[in-house]
């Protein structure tokens, strides 16, 4: 994961990008190239043109990080013009160094509008060489994963800039104007699908599949000589799409481009974890706003189990924090799943307790669906939700206007719709708990309604628990299930299966893991 | 050349185009003549008209109510499916604001929380509306049957004949073709009984053998050794 997601809001205003820029002017000689930045560069080169993937794993996850803290805080990294007679001028390799450049600026500062722009004109050039030209290096998944990554990221971050047009310049509206192509929409989903394509990556999965071709079990390297960097961003790519078709509101499409994944399956997106994240958040994010309930609920619960476990190790990296805020997010959204659909048994017990200390009180109260509910599925999902976007250009005409919640606002008014829609239903549910059969009378009177305003409640209860699959089957989400038979009702518990093999496998290994530590001890 | 080339899209299907150009703002009339083709012809591709929701996104200012409209209604005809919402997550909220997508918002609604009478009395309001689309009337009928069919056994006939929206003799004929062709039979008083399916009749899940994946034995591999 960039360590990017979230500027908005902790630098809070892209509105002082002029202060910002003097700042950057300041001390600043964009020629000066310190020597440990002389032998940074050099080293890495080398290691790119011997293909030594484990070191420049280092260098670009370890070194780069160490030398931003130490030299270039709140500076920029030397231009690319200084650095590039070290390097043979090598062309691929200043534009790699630039993509760092720019990541480290957005990540640190706040970029101008120029800057924004000049980052697209380095990411065409690089995508051009990468669909164009040959390219032989082998780089780190994580370096791969990362560009994509930041390459929507920066896109997002665009859209919200320019969507904020109340302070702008009259300098600004005439660069907006001028590079009209810069971070355009079009551009952007055509880049990925690119190479998507240009990487066959979508035949490599299937030829896996039937067993002719090796991609995951490689982690998408090449052992033989080859490159990786076609096939690697083209498969993080089809993540990028998930994630750029969800900012647009668009699931269903991009539920689509994700397709090719198996994510049932550990694949290429679990090597890194910012991939990995980045995959199952809007996965199931797109899952709950096409209410398929269950699949979000699965795909959150194994994410938040496996970080769960694995957050030690991520500690010292530099995506701690983004770790640990999607994490939290992520609680948000099951907490709106299991309010909405309460299959609290799909749920492993670890991530249950989390989600309790966390959000217990508010599920409580979100049961009720009163105005305090809605205001806490309000709160929720606004503290979750991907920041969605306008991807069109405003006219530069009008008065101008910030609509940069636009896009927000809507989704957020079409989930709480939903919301209501199926606010009667948690009524249904706590009556049918208690009864294996109720008449329609008996049950409209406990919940002072009419037998025919009952008998479309019921029928919500249905729709609303019933959602269709990818394919078209319907699929079952209710906990708790009926039927009517003239004006009876008949409750049907689906309990759920318990799953012994699974435990007993479980305490299988660790009986073993425990006799092996004791047989590890000497008695004195 | 340009001649060669239009002739060589023009061998494409939209279907085709969908997939495989789906970013390309010059589809865009193509995608809006598929609605209306999808209409006359009455067949459905979410995914097109997706396609075309995102281009309008892409470029408001070549919307076409009209086209919006249409697609919305197919949408509502897809019911169960969520298409309806899908829809609207792509379309800005000024425009939802207005005639006729109010309605249509308002017609969803109903269907959405089963209240099939008000969204019949709403739907006669605004006739024109929806008998531009051929075969709305059988499509929400048949989302009708789809609810009642998960949620009864049977069903009196006044609460089938309010959701279907059909009364006298021709709710006969319709029951007469259930019954022939849905496995529907017809109960004591006035009773209609619905053919069994996993929904209505929950206990014929099979409640399966646990299956325990391969790669969950693996792990016992070595201590089973």
């Amino acid at each position: 994961m960039s360590a990017s997601y979230d500027y908005d809001e902790a630098a809070g205003s892209y509105d002082d990008g002029h202060r910002q820029s003097q700042q950057q002017d300041v001390g600043y000689d964009p020629n000066f190239v310190p020597d440990s930045v002389k032998s940074f560069v050099v080293h890495l080169y080398r290691h790119i043109r011997e293909k030594n993937v484990y070191e420049i794993h280092q260098m670009y996850e370890t070194s780069f990080h160490t030398l931003s803290d130490r030299l270039f805080k709140d500076t920029p990294w030397p231009s690319v013009d200084a650095v590039a007679h070290y390097v043979d001028n090598d062309h691929v390799f200043c534009l790699l160094y630039r993509e760092m450049w720019f990541r480290h600026l957005y990540a640190r500062l706040s970029p101008t509008l120029k800057q924004r722009i000049d980052s697209w004109d380095n990411y065409c050039s690089l995508f051009q060489v990468v669909l164009h030209g040959v390219v032989n290096m082998q780089l780190p998944n994580q370096w791969l994963w990362d560009m994509v990554d930041e390459f929507v990221y920066q896109f997002q971050s665009f859209c919200q800039y320019r969507a904020k047009m109340k302070n702008k310049t009259e300098q600004e509206i005439a660069l907006f104007r001028q590079y009209d192509q810069a971070w355009n929409v079009y551009g952007v989903l055509n880049y990925l699908q690119a190479l998507v394509e240009k990487s066959a990556i979508i035949q490599i999965l299937e030829r896996e599949k039937a067993g002719l071709e090796q991609f995951t079990a490689n982690d998408g390297y090449h052992y033989d000589g080859g490159s990786n960097v076609v096939k690697v961003l083209g498969y993080f790519s089809m993540v990028g799409l998930l994630r750029v078709h969800c900012l647009l509101g668009d699931y269903q499409t991009g539920l689509k481009c994700l397709q090719p994944i198996d994510i049932s399956q550990q694949g290429v997106y679990f090597t890194v974890i910012g991939s990995h994240i980045a995959t199952i958040y809007h996965y199931g994010f797109a899952c709950l706003m096409l209410r398929r309930y269950v699949d979000a609920i699965r795909e959150f619960n194994k994410i938040l189990l496996y970080i769960y476990k694995t957050k030690q190790y991520h500690q010292k990296s530099s995506q701690y924090e983004q770790i640990l805020k999607k994490n939290e997010q992520m609680y948000a959204l099951l907490a709106i799943c299991l309010s909405l659909c309460p299959q609290v048994n799909l749920v492993d017990e670890t991530v249950n307790s989390q989600l309790r200390e966390k959000y217990g009180e508010k599920m409580a109260r979100m049961q009720r669906f009163d105005d305090e509910a809605f205001a806490i599925y309000d709160e929720l999902f606004s503290y979750a939700c991907p920041k969605f976007i306008t991807p069109s250009a405003p006219s530069f005409e009008e008065p101008l206007v910030n609509y940069n919640q636009d896009a927000y606002r809507l989704q957020l008014k079409l989930f709480l719709y939903e919301v209501k829609q199926q606010q009667l239903l948690s009524g249904v549910r706590t009556f049918l708990k208690v009864y294996s059969t109720i008449s329609l009378a008996k049950l409209a009177n406990y919940m002072e309604v009419d037998e025919p305003t009952l008998r479309t409640i019921l029928l919500t209860y249905k729709h609303k628990t019933h959602s269709v699959d990818a394919d078209g089957k319907i699929i079952s989400n209710a906990d708790i299930d009926f039927y009517i038979d003239d004006d009876m009702i008949h409750v049907v518990e689906s309990k759920p299966a318990k799953r012994y093999g699974d435990f007993f496998l479980r305490q299988i290994v660790k009986l073993e893991g425990m006799m092996n530590d004791m047989d590890r001890i000497k008695l004195e | 050349m340009g001649k060669e080339l239009q002739k060589q899209q023009q061998s494409y299907t939209v279907e085709q185009l969908v997939a495989f150009n789906p970013y390309n703002p010059d589809i865009l009339p193509d995608l809006e003549n598929y609605v209306n083709e999808q209409v006359s012809s009455q067949t459905y591709s979410l995914d097109a008209n997706l396609c075309l929701l995102r281009h309008y996104q892409f470029e408001p200012e070549r919307m076409s109510t009209q086209i919006v409209s249409r697609i919305l209604i197919k949408a509502l005809m897809a019911m169960p499916a969520p298409d309806f919402s899908l829809c609207l997550f792509l379309i800005p909220e000024r425009v939802q604001m207005e005639e006729p997508f109010k309605t249509l918002i308002v017609l969803s609604n109903y269907l959405e929380t089963g209240r099939f009478c008000q969204f019949w009395d709403e739907a006669a309001k605004s006739r024109h509306l929806l008998e531009a689309v051929p075969g709305f009337e059988q499509a929400i009928q048949a989302y009708a049957v789809h609810v009642l069919s998960l949620t009864y056994q049977k069903v009196p006939r006044a609460v089938l004949a309010e959701a279907i929206n059909i009364e006298g003799p021709s709710l006969d004929k319709f029951i007469e073709h259930q019954v022939a062709n849905s496995g529907w039979a017809i109960g004591k008083g006035q009773l209609i009984v619905i053919s069994q399916n996993l929904f209505n009749h929950p206990e014929l899940k099979k409640n399966g053998a646990e299956i325990v994946p391969l790669e969950h034995i693996t792990r016992i591999f070595p201590i089973l050794s």
